[in-house]
């Protein structure tokens, strides 16, 4: 039989398992996961169709905005999971300092995105441009929506890692906030890589 | 090591990375290389994220290898559309 041994507020199997949040977040997350990686391909394709093509268009993008929203979201990514612990170890205050600079970084995420995407179609390149643009704009635009929503699951994290003592519940329910925006992060990884690194 | 130094060392990691893979783009520009290369670095740090800030580290074995799985296969599928088509 295997038992279980409690952390603060962490429940680790005798293994040393320990499922973070909710198991229901992780069919999503991963289903989500299997999602983009459709988008992955689809871009793929389009480079192998047209590989001078896709760099002439790629090479209108701004480089280093898509840097300064990769560092922003893995920043953000390391605040929530230095914020998952800090609520483990029953320092809400140092929580919710973590939970409010990662939704800091979401806002400046889409601070920057809208930055480039008005600044795109005021020179000309629209999703009727051209096959990248419009999967340029189809893919960083659902995943533009997944940090806006990501904004409201933190305000929830916030709420509850406010508290003093987390229920064992709660914990989960932060756990199961945290994995959403890390998935937010890593989809952004390999969009980055694909539209603006691919060459 | 104390979990905020491992999250803070993979944090680094994502970062260098990502300058890698920028050097990479400018440095090298298109070609098989180049693509391999952008492909590696983009998934080692997809993995680097689920294994430590996802804490897939500690997560049951199911979980673990198919995030694993995810990390290998799908850039070897599209290594495939990429320098194969």
């Amino acid at each position: 039989m295997t038992g279980v041994r409690t952390e603060p507020d962490r429940v680790i199997a005798d293994d040393g398992e320990h499922m973070p949040g909710e198991a229901g977040i992780w069919i999503f997350v991963l289903g989500d996961m299997v999602v983009f990686a459709v988008c992955f391909a689809v871009l793929a394709l389009v480079h192998a169709q047209d590989p001078a093509g896709y760099a002439v268009a790629q090479d209108v993008l701004h480089l280093w905005l898509g840097v300064v929203n990769t560092v922003v979201l893995v920043t953000s990514s390391l605040t929530m999971a230095l914020a998952v612990h800090a609520a483990r170890a029953g320092r809400p205050r140092r929580a919710a300092s973590l939970v409010l600079a990662t939704m800091a970084g979401a806002v400046v995420f889409v601070a920057v995105k809208a930055v480039e995407y008005t600044d795109l179609v005021a020179a000309g390149h629209t999703a009727r441009s051209s096959d990248f643009f419009l999967y340029y704009f189809c893919f960083t635009g659902l995943h533009l929506l997944h940090v806006v929503i990501g904004l409201g699951v933190l305000a929830g994290v916030l709420r509850i890692v406010r508290r003093t003592a987390p229920t064992r519940h709660e914990m989960g329910l932060v756990e199961s906030g945290a994995g959403y925006w890390h998935m937010v992060d890593l989809l952004w990884l390999v969009l980055f890589g694909l539209l603006y690194t691919l060459g | 090591m104390d979990p905020t130094r491992t999250l803070v060392t993979v944090w680094a990691a994502l970062i260098i990375a990502t300058a890698v893979s920028v050097a990479i783009h400018l440095g090298l520009g298109a070609g098989a290389a180049a693509i391999v290369a952008v492909l590696v670095l983009a998934f080692v740090k997809v993995w680097l994220v689920g294994r430590h800030f996802m804490e897939l580290r500690d997560a049951p074995a199911i979980l673990r290898r198919l995030f694993d799985g995810y990390v290998v296969v799908v850039p070897v599928v599209l290594a495939g559309i990429l320098l194969l088509s």
